[in-house]
């Protein structure tokens, strides 16, 4: 088993507030099922979506948003998976793909040999 | 933890509610803004984490910090509650009157306040349900449009409208003031009543907006009722009224959306909870000696949900109610139900002549369950093709794909002459109130009130109302009918 981490970019964040408790619950249920078959590792942190950015030597300071608001990442999860096709297979159930934005599934290098 | 039903939703109403007190009713977009805010906050982490063991206080928290951020940034910008604004222009008082400002003991005052504060007597009515499904039950504007059945640029020009004018009232509505919460409590109830006939009667053809609307309004008329003032008898009877009429969603409708007529509905999927809680309330409604107009609807709600077959319905009882109801609302849509109470109690022929004897009967025309009813009579009469083109015109009328359904259905009766079972009971489908929405046809069926702009006729004390002995007998009717009714039957 190798660990995965899921990377959350951009999706449209509802109006409503009945519509915020429809997602939430997606997101719970999703969630719940990466615990209950044993893929779970880290359900991981959300982000804003404001903040600055430093970049390069001379260290210019930017506000956010960084990237076209389809790029902003928005939070992350890590997973553990049998394989990269195993973890992609497990990030096509996330709730964030019906409200226009994506996974990316990255694989954790392991910190030892 | 999961969240209750619909928690979104309501917090949305209380927290706009109790911000609305601190930056004042003209800041209801920035208040608004706030909310949003905190509620993004919730769905981004509670998304990840879960719900935290006190959602309500996180939320109020959240907005809380946020709000006084917008006061900090905002203070020289813009003017707060003005009765306030010595407090919050202090910067040591700041977060200690917005902690005092938003103790949970408040909210239920909030919420009452800003109901009142809804229900301007100069706005519109439609305007003013609109803005309680927005502000106070947290309805989005395409939640609210779907609701109503217009379109999203037509709801959001009614809401913001109704939001100007309420910012330009400068202050929330007072309800600790006796006098002007007795004289506003009509426009209350009457724009609750609305909003609950929105949703039995409404167009809207989703059965699920339909039992949401008729939710929420029970929600509000229940924090009404808890208020020593605000839980008058008419309140009590439009509660019940509306408990009546609820208890019988669960059987309006078949698997498939169909619209079902009182007579075929399968009688024990009627909700008998809300049946006894309709009949308690009746009888609170019944104590005193004032009766409104929502003491006989209730009273008609009663007739037909106190027997266990159709066929037993007093319509004698039903008639005599309606009369009362059209003497207090005189309506062609009221009196049209009358004729249909009249037909089910005399026979076709007779309910006929009482359509027909209708004096106002062309504000009908554009209403599809005027030729229905024809439509329905003839049937009974066996003059079947007079029955089809009525039948054929309520076709051409219909709102909705339910209303569509049910009449293309009868016209196909017609035609076969096979069907003998008969739809009593239309007045249930009917409605007695002209729909609310602004894009229904209903639109001119407009009630001719005996002049009262509140909406509901005065209470009845001294005999200075002009049918006093009759809402007398009629009260005491209403008493024995709750009496002999037995919830559990």
């Amino acid at each position: 088993m190798s660990d995965f981490a899921f990377v959350y970019r951009g999706w449209d964040t509802p109006v409503s507030p009945e519509e915020m408790q429809k997602t939430i619950n997606l997101w719970r249920a999703w969630f719940k099922e990466l615990e209950e078959s044993g893929h779970m590792k880290d359900p991981g942190l959300p982000l804003d979506k404001s903040g600055s950015v430093v970049k390069g030597a001379k260290k210019l300071v930017s506000d956010g948003p960084f990237a076209e608001a389809k790029d902003v990442v928005g939070g992350f999860t890590l997973v553990t998976a049998s394989d990269l096709k195993q973890a992609t297979e497990l990030a096509k159930g996330c709730p964030i793909l019906t409200s226009g934005g994506s996974v990316e599934v990255r694989p954790v290098l392991p910190l030892e040999m | 933890m999961e969240p209750s039903e619909h928690f979104f939703r309501h917090e949305y109403g209380r927290l706009v509610a109790s911000l609305t007190r601190i930056f004042g009713v003209h800041n209801l977009d920035l208040v608004e803004d706030v909310v949003q805010d905190a509620f993004v906050r919730a769905l981004e982490v509670w998304k990840f984490r879960g719900m935290p063991e006190n959602p309500s206080g996180w939320l109020m928290a959240t907005a809380k910090n946020r709000a006084l951020d917008a006061l900090r940034r905002q203070r020289t910008a813009r003017k707060f509650a003005p009765e306030l604004a010595r407090q919050l222009e202090s910067d040591w008082a700041l977060a200690a009157t917005v902690e005092e400002m938003l103790r949970p003991g408040e909210i239920k005052d909030d919420l009452l306040r800003m109901m009142f504060s809804c229900c301007r007597p100069s706005m519109a009515e439609n305007a003013q349900i609109a803005l309680i499904l927005h502000v106070l039950c947290g309805f989005s504007v395409e939640e609210a449009a779907s609701a109503f059945v217009c379109n999203r640029e037509a709801m959001e020009k009614r809401i913001q409208r109704a939001k100007k004018m309420l910012a330009e009232s400068k202050t929330l509505f007072d309800t600790r003031t006796p006098r002007e919460f007795t004289a506003r409590l009509p426009t209350v109830r009457r724009a609750l009543y609305l909003l609950f006939n929105e949703g039995y009667h409404g167009a809207s053809p989703a059965a699920a907006v339909k039992s949401e609307l008729c939710r929420e309004a029970i929600r509000l008329v229940t924090l009404l009722l808890e208020h020593p003032q605000g839980g008058a008898p008419p309140t009590c009877a439009l509660a019940a009224l509306m408990c009546l009429h609820a208890a019988r969603l669960p059987a309006r409708m078949d698997e498939a959306g169909n619209l079902i007529a009182l007579a075929h509905q399968d009688r024990t999927r009627w909700d008998r909870q809300l049946i006894a809680k309709g009949l308690r309330l009746l009888q609170l409604a019944a104590t005193g000696s004032e009766l409104s107009e929502y003491h006989l609807e209730a009273g008609i709600a009663l007739e037909h949900v106190r027997v266990a077959r159709p066929e037993d319905t007093d319509w004698h009882a039903i008639v005599g109610l309606y009369d009362m109801l059209l003497l207090e609302r005189p309506s062609p849509i009221v009196a049209l139900n009358r004729a249909i109470a009249i037909g089910e109690r005399d026979g076709p022929d007779k309910g006929l002549e009482a359509i027909h004897a209708i004096a106002d009967r062309e504000h009908l025309a554009i209403y599809p369950f005027y030729p229905a009813a024809l439509g329905e009579f003839e049937y009974r009469r066996r003059c079947l093709s007079h029955a089809r083109d009525h039948f054929r015109a309520a076709l051409a009328l219909a709102r909705n794909p339910m209303e569509r359904q049910y009449l293309s259905r009868r016209v196909s009766h017609c035609e076969d002459g096979t069907d003998g079972s008969l739809e009593g009971g239309m007045d249930e489908i009917l409605g007695i109130s002209p729909a609310t929405a602004g894009a229904s046809p209903a639109r001119g069926l407009a009630t001719t009130r005996r002049g009262h702009a509140a909406g509901e006729p005065p209470a009845t004390p001294g005999g200075r109302h002009p049918y006093e002995q009759m809402w007398r007998e009629t009260l005491d009717k209403l008493k024995h009918a709750v009496e002999r009714s037995d919830p559990i039957a």
